[in-house]
């Protein structure tokens, strides 16, 4: 069944292995995935360690309905002290590596110290096994993954890997599973690459016993149909997520030249429809989308590579890659102000490889190229590369040169937005659009003061799968948002269908908060809630496909309250490793120039926006009151006694 | 009246591996592929995805090897179907088979293959490709008559001539 995984902790230092169950009162209390990780992270990882250092831990885990009938339990969640921002660092992939790991009888593998060599864990079947990496070191994100399956003899084994840039400490790097999962945003491959680890790959044949078999496949058809039915997913479904950009930049809501302007011109070459030709034509007759474990949703698409000069210089002309997805559209054309699809697709294919996080990259580059612009970084401290915005070729060299760590400016970049801003220096890091040391995806919020707050308050830096509402955007009649937003929970203050509005945004937040959180100890995809479409499945929904398949009785209001626990352990990790609410590296807030730049571009709702600064305040005051905070964003006795955590630091690691 | 047949249509498959699951749900009562009927096998580095299950051959290979004649041809529900109390485990079926569709379970000690879910296949029930079908054989060729008729329609809509290398 599946409350009988085992949590695996493996010391790389000394090479001991322990297998665990996770207790019944764990499990109702942090459920599985990102929930019970972001506890095991608090325990497992040395206050105020560097996050280079054996004392981090990284910690790879699937959600408690990970290959169970759950529409597509395929996620993966790594966490991690954050190379870059040394606070919590989390992402989480789709795929097939959780449903994997869980068929190999583990939910959670919890990995600490340094080994001598590389080496990969083997997870099969109930055990768990330190095996050299030497044949395997060096290698790129794929050809690691077929050598591994070579080296044990099976080709289904899946593998969450540490790529190239992961092995040259880039701070940024990502863990990969397959042609493109990327479980981005945590600096996970970092960490592995600091502890000597290449992968960790699994194969099993174990059961996962369904509490109500008949009954989970019966309502699985119908959670199935729930979330098919929306049309945001059946666009989803044929453009993948660039579809987004086609409503958002043609709105002014896309950062380009890093933060000068918030639209794209003159692109229609990385249109959705565009990508969507080319894909066509690059794969020829047998094209089709692809996905995740048991998803029906398949947002993927599939391309090879055009041959292009640019493609030819780097080698790459008819590579197959998968994507790309709009973070990718954003990280390669709108931040460096560059508009050609083969940019758009060697960039997106080249952080796949190398493993890097396409966000961080693209808007590492973007900064650079402003900083360029503005005679900060001239073309001495480039090697001679035109930094200029809109300079394709320099953006895929930097890509290359920050991954290895062969040039100058590639390692400083390599270190992150603002140690690179210490090493720059002058005002460089007045121009870096980062919260929590954290640089924000290609999306601009500065008209979306909803979307803004989510940003300065993501437990994991600037991000919008953390708490994102993204349906705010929607213009919904408040009816719906009241139906939505007082539900598992009761809401009676002020909400309002105006997206550059301040009012009833923070509750938004604060519900968002949760329901991510949920779907993150669940395993399941954001696609399928209340994310993009008002539609999909919440609370209420999970209630009982939770009991169907694992048989545990948990209420709506019960969920919500667990994710809200998880979400105050990520938070009380933040403040243990120094988060301050002003502080403008590792604080709750914006990056300046959210307040006094205005948007140049874009609708009459959007152009000549910035974020009311002390509106913005009120917000967060408000957001922490929401969530049992006290003024400085730290929860209150009370709060936590709540939830059950006063002996967090206290007490022996229950796992 | 002529028997329905699980049909693959691979180039639809999205590889998400959904007909495994069900598979294994609908007759174990457990996520399990290893206990699925049918199996998706994957060359990740080109994209493509291609379900293998039982054809229900017409002459079947596996029927006919069976020493101790466990496996019949059930013409009711259009399958062949292996009887376990006379199965004696010994595998002939599973080396025979040119489809690697049968299969042994290692614990339990017996074969397995796919039953058609007594006339409703869970894998096409889920499948909302249709990269399985399950259709007549004559369905199946009139789709398939239709299908390429469609491609040489459109292909003449755009003035290719098409080459009949062979023929």
């Amino acid at each position: 069944m599946s409350l009988d995984r085992k949590v695996a902790i493996v010391d790389l230092t000394t090479g001991k292995i322990d297998i665990k169950p996770i207790p019944l009162e764990v499990r109702k209390q942090f459920l599985g995935g990102r929930g019970l990780a972001a506890y095991l992270l608090y325990k497992h990882s040395k206050p105020g360690c560097d996050p280079l250092s054996p004392d981090n831990a990284v910690i790879f885990s699937a959600g408690i309905l990970g290959g169970m009938c759950a529409s597509a339990g395929a996620r993966t969640d790594v966490m991690t002290k954050n190379p870059l921002t040394g606070l919590l660092g989390s992402g989480n992939f789709g795929g097939f590596f959780a449903p994997e790991l869980r068929w190999a009888g583990f939910d959670h593998i919890v990995v600490k110290g340094k080994a001598a060599k590389p080496v990969y864990i083997f997870v099969h079947d109930g055990e768990v096994e330190i095996k050299d990496a030497k044949n395997l070191w060096g290698k790129s994100v794929t050809e690691a993954q077929w050598a591994v399956r070579e080296e044990l003899g099976d080709p289904d084994v899946k593998c969450a890997v540490c790529g190239p840039a992961g092995e040259n400490l880039v701070r940024y790097a990502n863990v990969m599973s397959g042609i493109k999962n990327a479980n981005g945003r945590s600096g996970g491959g970092c960490t592995m690459g600091s502890k000597n680890l290449k992968m960790i790959a699994a194969r099993g044949t174990m059961d996962i016993k369904i509490a109500h078999p008949m009954e989970a496949l019966e309502f699985d058809k119908r959670y199935i149909e729930q979330i098919t039915s929306a049309k945001v997913n059946q666009t989803m479904g044929t453009l993948g997520t660039p579809f987004i950009w086609g409503a958002t930049n043609s709105w002014g809501g896309v950062r380009t030249n890093n933060f000068e302007y918030n639209q794209l011109t003159y692109c229609d070459e990385i249109e959705p429809e565009n990508i969507d030709e080319w894909s066509k034509k690059s794969i020829g007759s047998e094209y089709n989308m692809t996905g995740c474990f048991g998803c029906q949703v398949h947002c993927r698409a599939k391309y090879k590579i055009p041959d292009t000069p640019l493609a030819r210089k780097w080698g790459v002309v008819g590579n197959y890659d998968e994507g790309p997805e709009y973070t990718s559209q954003g990280a390669f054309c709108g931040e460096p102000g560059c508009t050609h699809l083969d940019t758009l697709l060697i960039g997106n294919h080249l952080v796949d490889q190398y493993g890097v996080d396409n966000l961080e990259i693209g808007s590492t580059i973007s900064w650079a190229m402003e900083l360029y612009e503005h005679g900060i970084l001239t073309s001495k401290d480039t090697d001679g590369i035109d930094l200029r915005f809109g300079n394709d070729d320099a953006v895929i060299e930097m890509v290359h040169h920050i991954c290895k760590r062969d040039t100058k400016l590639g390692d400083i970049l390599a270190e992150g937005g603002i140690k690179a801003s210490e090493k720059i220096g002058k005002d460089s890091f007045k121009y870096l659009i980062h919260m929590k040391g954290m640089q924000n995806l290609h999306s601009d919020e500065r008209a979306t003061p909803a979307l803004a707050l989510n940003l300065a308050l993501a437990s994991r830096g600037s991000d919008h799968l953390r708490s994102r509402p993204a349906i705010d955007l929607y213009h919904l009649p408040v009816p719906v948002m009241r139906a939505i937003y007082s539900s598992p929970v009761a809401y009676d203050g002020p909400l309002s269908s105006d997206h550059t509005e301040y009012i009833g945004k923070p509750w938004q937040v604060v519900w968002h908060e949760n329901c991510y959180m949920a779907v993150d100890m669940l395993g399941t995809c954001k696609y399928h809630t209340t994310f993009l479409g008002a539609t999909l499945p919440n609370f209420e929904d999970w209630s009982k496909v939770l009991y169907y398949n694992v048989g545990l009785e948990l209420s709506p209001k019960d969920i919500w309250d667990i994710a809200e626990r998880g979400n105050m352990v990520e938070r009380l990790f933040n403040i243990r490793e120094g988060m301050k609410k002003d502080d403008p590296y590792k604080g709750e807030i914006l990056a300046e120039r959210y307040f006094t730049e205005p948007c140049k571009r874009g609708a009459p709702d959007v152009i000549g926006k910035t974020i009311d600064k002390n509106k913005f305040l009120e917000m967060r005051a408000l957001f922490y009151k929401y969530k049992g905070l006290d003024e400085n964003g730290v929860p209150t006795p009370e709060s936590v006694k709540k939830y059950g955590l006063e002996n967090l630091d206290k007490e022996p690691s229950r796992i | 009246m002529e028997a329905k047949a699980i049909v693959v249509n691979h180039e639809k498959c999205t590889g998400c591996r959904r007909c495994e699951l069900v598979c294994s749900v609908f007759h174990d009562g457990v996520s399990n592929p290893s206990k699925s009927r049918i199996k998706v096998e994957k060359w990740e580095w080109e994209g493509l995805y291609i379900p293998m299950t039982c054809r229900q051959c017409v002459d079947a290979p596996c029927l006919n090897v069976c020493p101790v004649k466990a496996i019949y041809r059930d013409e009711a529900e259009g399958r062949v179907h292996v009887d376990h109390d006379i199965c004696i485990g010994c595998r002939s079926c599973v080396a025979v088979c040119p489809f690697g569709a049968m299969n042994f379970n290692p614990v339990e000690k017996k074969v397995f293959k796919c039953d058609l879910c007594h006339g409703d296949p869970q894998c096409v029930r889920f499948c909302d490709m249709k990269a399985v079908d399950f259709i007549t054989p004559s369905r199946e060729s009139l789709n398939k008559k239709r299908d390429a008729a469609l491609k040489i329609s459109e292909a003449r809509k755009l003035g290719a001539t098409i080459q009949y290398e062979g023929l």
